[in-house]
């Protein structure tokens, strides 16, 4: 018998799918409901110190096998959203809270409220997200995809906390394997290798404008699958600390896929557009059943299996 | 490889005509034919420049909108032109759902949340049901949507809080008389959401089956961002019509909306 039973950062998880960051997850009811439907491990709407509206709309569209998406950080601020995610008392999934900064002293500053609302809290880790590609002043836009800049981030962050700390790169952001390499030497304990790859743009031939309302955004889904595997493929022989995979995995085999190159654990975001809200489920009974198929008793027999 | 189906397109369209409902509220009637579209769903209407928000389909042919005038995307519909282009997406959203045995149903609107309700009514109507409707708002000049249910209903029963128009009280007084009285399969509510809680309420009492639309602040329309999340489903691709039922486990039914930004309002 196969069993998707899982540890994460100590706590028993019952699978290693992670709702992706930006995905649901505006509510704790919204994220008690990705549980429900099957999720081992859930990421909070990105934090930032003060509320934001997020980029005017269209907020999202459509493209060949993937969506493009501009939210712009939609959320109600540091303090609020801990008020709302608080207090995280599921016995089998964890909970991810993310914070994006504009520098080491915002990141710092956030991880420091999350500190502080400790056990009130009950998060099992932080993700720092240092790579949107759409969004003026943060990740990418703020030039934060240096070995350098990573290195002051986490390090900034861990200085006011104990939690696991996650940090998120992008395919977008090149040399990530110098970037996971320094988060790694700074401390972190955990690469979220995985965010939508871009920015890209999709225009309207009617309206003769993009769509977008921000005009361009980042490209998720099915898509950008390929260049995560290869991503996390590369980081995996770089470093020691576990890998969470996103980008593109919207079944088993993807899930499976994405395990073998090195991911201890399955970021997935988009798959929620193409295979509905039940579909962390559904993909955790599509890794079961290969796993049962194949001979394989525990997900992490097949992590960086396809290292020789 | 993919269960659910995928809507984004976006699409095109001449504004047909465009009249004011009432001083806040324009309808706009769009060159275009929504054989897809079904009482209860939305469109994300967008302008360019400005923004996308979603609005309740009126009719699918032509394809009609009602507008309140309540930000600047809104306000920007509403001075759209005839012969000028509109774009949007849809339909979107969960139905109003209609059973083959259903005879006889009550739809009651609150403000302009007749728009939906009207569809519905004479949707209904086409498929040869009866229907009695009850629409209500704070003043005369509120009340939107009256001869074109009069086309398609039984009875149709105003309500306002002043007495301007109709029967001085509220819908809900109304309500409650027709639903204890009178043998409907369903009640169908769309307005304001204590409104509609009440009638969840009074229809749960009387073990009458009952649906609700509700709204809430929405962006991606396709059950992806969750920043329209009420009690943990989304509004856009769980709702907006839920049954009374559902609802009224809701812990945010009647009770608290989210911002644009995601923050809890009351």
């Amino acid at each position: 018998m196969s069993s998707l039973d899982s540890r994460f950062f100590g706590k028993k998880v019952k699978n290693p799918l992670v709702l992706a960051s930006g995905v649901l997850g505006v509510t704790k009811a919204s994220l008690e409901t990705v549980c429900d439907n099957g999720c081992g491990i859930v990421t909070t709407k990105s934090l930032t110190p003060e509320a934001r509206k997020g980029h005017d709309g269209p907020n999202i569209v459509e493209t060949e096998c993937g969506l493009l998406n501009a939210m712009g950080y939609p959320n109600p601020g540091i303090d609020e959203g801990l008020k709302e995610f608080a207090p995280w008392k599921r016995k089998d999934e964890a909970l991810i809270v993310s914070i994006v900064g504009k520098d080491k002293a915002e990141f710092g500053m956030l991880a420091e409220r999350i500190e502080a609302a400790g056990k009130v809290l009950g998060a099992n880790a932080i993700e720092a997200v240092i790579s949107c590609p759409h969004t003026p002043g943060y990740g990418m836009m703020a030039g934060q995809g240096t070995p350098e800049c990573v290195c002051d981030i986490t390090s900034a962050i861990k200085e006011k906390t104990k939690l696991p700390l996650i940090i998120k790169l992008s395919p977008s952001v090149p040399g990530e394997v110098k970037l996971a390499k320094s988060a790694e030497d700074a401390g972190a304990d955990c690469i979220n290798m995985g965010n939508s790859l871009g920015p890209g743009m999709k225009i309207d031939l009617n309206r003769k404008r993009p769509i977008l309302g921000f005009g361009m955004g980042g490209l998720s889904g099915p898509a950008i699958k390929p260049i995560a595997i290869r991503c996390v493929y590369d980081i995996y022989k770089a470093i020691d600390i576990p890998i969470i995979g996103t980008g593109g995995i919207t079944n088993g085999t993807d899930a499976i896929e994405m395990m073998m190159a090195g991911a201890s654990y399955v970021g997935v975001g988009t798959a929620v557009y193409f295979r509905g809200p039940k579909v962390f489920g559904t993909i955790a009974a599509e890794i079961k059943d290969w796993m049962e198929k194949n001979g394989y008793s525990k997900p992490e027999k097949i992590v960086g299996a396809a290292h020789v | 490889m993919f269960e659910e189906g995928t809507r984004l397109g976006m699409k095109s369209a001449k504004v047909k005509r465009t009249f004011a409902e009432n001083y806040r509220v324009t309808t706009v009637e769009i060159d275009h034919a929504m054989e897809e579209a079904n009482p209860g769903q939305f469109i994300m209407v967008w302008m360019p420049g400005i923004g996308e928000k979603p609005m309740s389909i009126g009719n699918r042919y032509p394809l009609t909108i009602s507008v309140a005038n309540v930000g600047k995307v809104s306000e920007a519909i509403g001075k759209l032109k005839a012969g000028e282009m509109i774009s949007f997406r849809g339909p979107l959203g969960k139905p109003f759902a209609v059973e083959k045995s259903f005879r006889r149903i009550l739809v009651i609107g609150g403000g302009y949340g007749v728009v939906p309700m009207y569809f519905l009514a004479k949707s209904a109507r086409e498929n040869g049901l009866e229907i009695v409707s009850v629409i209500g708002g704070k003043t005369g000049k509120d009340i939107i949507y009256e001869k074109q249910l009069f086309a398609v209903c039984r009875e149709v029963y105003v309500t306002t809080d002043d007495g301007t128009r109709g029967k001085k009280g509220t819908v809900m007084s109304e309500a409650e008389t027709l639903i204890s009285s009178k043998g409907f399969d369903c009640v169908y509510c769309c307005g304001p959401e204590r409104m509609m809680q009440a009638i969840a309420l009074f229809c749960e009492m009387h073990s009458i089956p009952c649906q609700v639309s509700v709204e809430r602040y929405m962006k991606c329309g396709v059950g992806v961002c969750g920043s329209c999340d009420i009690g943990g489903k989304t509004c856009c691709k769980d709702g907006p019509v839920f049954s009374g039922e559902d609802a009224l486990k809701l812990a945010d039914f009647g009770k608290a909306h989210h911002d644009a930004s995601g923050k809890r309002t009351v």
